[in-house]
């Protein structure tokens, strides 16, 4: 939530973000039983746009097939379409010349859409800390539900979904905002503040001891 | 010695003519080609732009494909590569040489354990060691078992993208089954990391030959049924027969290996010609086409999925027993429970695991069978525990760069069968 | 059920040939030394025919590699390839090495391979990173058309020009892509630029403007663009590829 929420503050979006429900208040009869209904279909007809690179669109395959089955989630329908897709599921590395492709196939989704980064290099870049690899779609477009796992089980995706699934479930139509699209700053292309984003992509833990060559 | 067999091929539906050929009905590529220029001269050399990819279902990845068409029919093709460039080789310069295992999974994700033991077998060679008996089986049916699962997706990937579902829907069950094996072994379904220099990540556990024999008396009817339904199949065969035909002369010229260059009719396998892991020793054959188009790549690989099952079951056969790692402490890791209790032991954890062993000054080039085709592994070292330079010789990489030749005059929908039938796999081409 | 599905598997039709003769089965390698093996007869018969040309070699873990100068590739290659008694028809790999040193010079590979009598040779040549002489070798893409690809990637991830090649672009990276060459070692890991930056640079690539000039052409499409496209890629700038 915190990058969503530095997203939104560096695009210098002025809308409030109320994240959490306020459950205590009173709320209208006819508005939350709406939302409960389109809630509920929203959430259980995602079709997914499958944006497969690499390893990640393998398990993505296995999810799909017999085995596991996407379709009990009302996910069978593949939608190689952007234009006809709820959920963007990016599976696998993304570098920077797909990066711009990425961000066109996102913009070209209708709302409402939702994305998962599925995966350690789609959501940090993973073990790719390397000239060529985007470190964290997040930098790109905004994400729901961020799969961990190199690659994830079909199980950790399919938690996944189910989360996002909850996350539909709790969405009020009285606010907006949630619906709301960013428009990336136009002298930088990116949602984030530059700095931001440097200081994300930073190297953490082993890796910075393994930016070196040769002892 | 050429052993040939000739088989009746009895075709059973209507839609291919009595020696099995296709009836095509001439819609674009002949039928524009010959158009007698005074007609309609308007349509007449008007080509058109096409761009398939890089997100595209039928592309199996990002690759991206620029078409010129006349008509329908493809006049030239470029494609685009290196939307899935992530730097492996810098990356690996950078590393030490037990430290760029993981990588080797990542690059050709199909065919993971086959990767693991091209890179060790390289690396082995670079630092002079012959690993042990019982590690040579055990690393051959690890390649084995990948191969199988490497052509069970492109089988199934291929089927969507010609029409039919059901056999992924197979494939893919099958897979599970390897997946259990694989990762009963290593920990993992897909990035197994399974080797090391020198040995394996671990000796397989109990009870592990026994799954992988019931494995290879199941597989076997899968792929029955597989050739029950495709092989003769009227549609199948009409969208595969006689597309991107590549002679034998071309195929080696263009640098193809694998199935591709097989299907083409030479019969070049690095596990007959060049061998390793004493490849020499199991009986398996070597499919190989003689037409060179996309429905000779689907009967070579159908057949090497079963050569496969054969080598496996030899592979049981003789798995000897004894150690996997071979006894060199300058290499191999003190066992964990040493490591935790023996302050020499830990000592040496430490300095193998921080320092890493150090090869000679020397290069070498070790070239596998991977299920793409010549798969090598360059290593260029200089004494140090890094490499200066771990180079990946793509086989896909090469076999893509002949679609262009291969496409040309096809319709457009055949780019789609023929652009499957190279057996791509991104990562492997953009590394 | 229709007919086909109730037919017994049939063995496919095509040959199954056992490639090489039983007697001169090849093995495995086994106690490959470092140095010191049997040296490729072909690099005697090199000598005799080129003389000079061919520089010194040396046998690394029983693989040979020969030393040739550098504006005589093309030439030795093409020989290699058609001479029936070398017979290398096929082209295993072209790549580059450069070592960790700052005078050592840049080393062009080949990885050259006869199936006919299973051999295997490594040509190199040498490149001094200093001094006057540039990055450039002659294509051997007139002797194996599968060298395309691979002369261009080496093309792209060192700078290495391979003169004669036919449509010598980068390959891997964006054309337009600034940081310069990634598999020098002058060039860190990370890249030169910051991430924002990289981040930037990747996302102004418009994903409308990323044919190329040459595929517009041979459409005959660049007059039907609209106006401001077809400024924008006539004055040169040429997004994505």
């Amino acid at each position: 939530m915190g990058l969503i929420e530095a997203m939104r503050k560096g695009s210098g979006s002025d809308s409030k973000i109320v994240y959490d429900y306020d459950s205590s208040g009173e709320q209208p009869w006819v508005t939350t039983s709406l939302d409960f209904l389109v809630n509920w279909g929203r959430a259980n007809s995602l079709w997914p746009m499958p944006f497969g690179t690499a390893c990640c669109a393998i398990e993505f395959m296995a999810s799909a097939a017999s085995h596991y089955d996407l379709a009990r989630f009302g996910m069978e329908r593949m939608s190689f379409s952007p234009r006809q897709s709820d959920v963007l599921i990016c599976a696998g590395r993304v570098p920077f010349k797909l990066a711009p492709v990425l961000r066109r196939i996102y913009q070209q989704m209708h709302q409402p859409k939702w994305v998962i980064s599925m995966g350690a290099c789609a959501s940090s870049g993973g073990m790719f800390d390397s000239y060529a690899v985007v470190q964290g779609i997040d930098t790109i477009i905004p994400v729901d539900v961020y799969v961990p796992g190199c690659p994830p089980r079909p199980e950790g995706l399919i938690y996944g979904i189910m989360m996002l699934q909850k996350k539909i479930r709790e969405e009020r139509m009285e606010r907006g905002e949630l619906r709301e699209e960013l428009a990336p700053d136009p002298s930088s292309q990116l949602y984030i503040p530059p700095s931001r984003i440097d200081e994300l992509s930073e190297p953490f833990g082993n890796s910075v001891h393994q930016t070196r060559s040769a002892p | 010695m050429a052993a040939t067999k000739t088989i009746e091929v009895a075709l059973s539906t209507t839609g291919l003519t009595a020696d099995g050929k296709p009836m095509r009905v001439p819609l674009g590529a002949e039928g524009l080609m010959s158009a007698p220029p005074g007609i309609e001269p308007e349509l007449q050399g008007e080509h058109m732009l096409i761009n398939i990819g890089p997100q595209h279902p039928a592309t199996h990845g990002v690759l991206r494909l620029v078409l010129e068409l006349d008509g329908e029919t493809v006049v030239r093709c470029i494609p685009h590569v290196g939307y899935l460039h992530c730097g492996f080789e810098k990356i690996g310069e950078y590393r030490q040489y037990n430290q760029i295992i993981p990588w080797t999974d990542r690059e050709d994700y199909l065919n993971s354990m086959g990767n693991n033991c091209a890179y060790v077998l390289g690396a082995e060679r670079l630092f002079g060691i012959e690993i042990t008996e019982r590690c040579k089986v055990l690393r051959v049916i690890a390649m084995e078992l990948s191969r199988i699962i490497s052509h069970l997706v492109w089988l199934g990937t291929t089927c969507i993208d010609i029409g039919a579902f059901t056999p992924f829907l197979w494939s893919f069950q099958e897979r599970e089954n390897v997946y259990k094996l694989l990762e009963g072994w290593t920990g993992a379904r897909l990035t197994t990391s399974g080797t090391r220099v020198g040995g394996m990540i671990a000796d397989v556990p109990d009870g592990w030959v026994e799954g992988l024999r019931g494995f290879l008396d199941r597989f076997p009817k899968t792929l029955d049924q597989v050739d029950r339904m495709l092989t003769k199949n009227a549609i199948w065969v009409g969208r595969t027969v006689g597309l991107g035909v590549m002679s034998p002369e071309e195929a080696l010229n263009y640098g193809l290996s694998g199935p591709m260059l097989r299907a083409s009719g030479v019969a070049y396998d690095v596990r007959k010609d060049f061998p390793y892991l004493d490849y020499e020793t199991y009986d398996f054959d070597v499919p190989v086409g003689t037409n060179g188009d996309v429905y000779d790549r689907f009967l070579v690989r159908q057949e090497e999925l079963r050569q496969s099952v054969r080598i496996l079951e030899q592979a049981l056969k003789r798995l000897p027993d004894g150690p996997v790692n071979v006894d060199d402490p300058r290499i191999i890791l003190p066992p964990k429970h040493k490591a935790t209790s023996e302050m020499e032991s830990m000592i040496h954890h430490f300095k193998l695991v921080m320092e890493g062993p150090r090869p000679p000054i020397g290069e070498t080039y070790v070239p596998i069978e991977s299920p793409k085709g010549e798969k090598g592994y360059y290593f260029v070292s200089d004494g140090t525990a890094k490499p200066v330079r771990w180079r990946i010789r793509p086989p896909s990489y090469v076999n893509l760069s002949a679609i262009p030749k291969m496409v040309e005059g096809h319709l457009l929908s055949d780019v789609i069968a023929i652009n499957a039938s190279i057996d791509i796999v991104m990562g492997e081409i953009d590394r | 059920m229709s007919e086909h599905l109730t037919q017994d598997h049939a063995a496919p039709a095509f040959a199954i040939v056992y490639p090489g003769q039983p007697g001169d089965a090849p093995a495995t390698p086994k106690q490959v030394p470092h140095k010191g093996g049997a040296v490729n007869p072909s690099v005697a018969a090199l000598r005799a025919k080129f003389g000079p040309v061919i520089g010194r070699h040396d046998v690394v873990w029983n693989e040979t590699t020969v030393f040739v100068q550098r504006d005589k590739v093309a030439e030795v290659c093409a020989w290699l390839q058609s001479d029936p008694a070398q017979s290398y028809e096929y082209l295993s790999d072209v790549t580059a090495v450069e070592y960790r040193d700052a005078v050592r010079p840049i080393e062009v590979v080949w990885h050259l391979r006869s199936i006919k009598f299973r051999r295997f040779l490594r040509l190199k040549t040498e490149l001094p990173k200093a001094g006057k002489t540039p990055l450039e070798v002659p294509s051997v893409w007139g002797v194996w058309k599968g060298a395309d690809w691979l002369e261009r990637e080496c093309y792209d991830m060192f700078g290495i020009k391979f003169t004669g090649h036919p449509d010598l672009r980068r390959i891997l990276m964006w054309e337009q892509y600034k940081e310069g060459f990634p598999l020098r070692k002058d060039f860190p890991m990370r890249g030169r630029f910051s991430r924002s930056e990289q981040l930037k640079n990747a996302l102004s690539a418009n994903p409308e403007a990323r044919y190329s000039m040459e595929e517009l052409s041979i459409a005959d499409a660049f007059e039907d663009l609209p106006h401001d496209m077809r400024k924008r890629i006539g004055g040169g700038e040429r997004t994505g590829e």
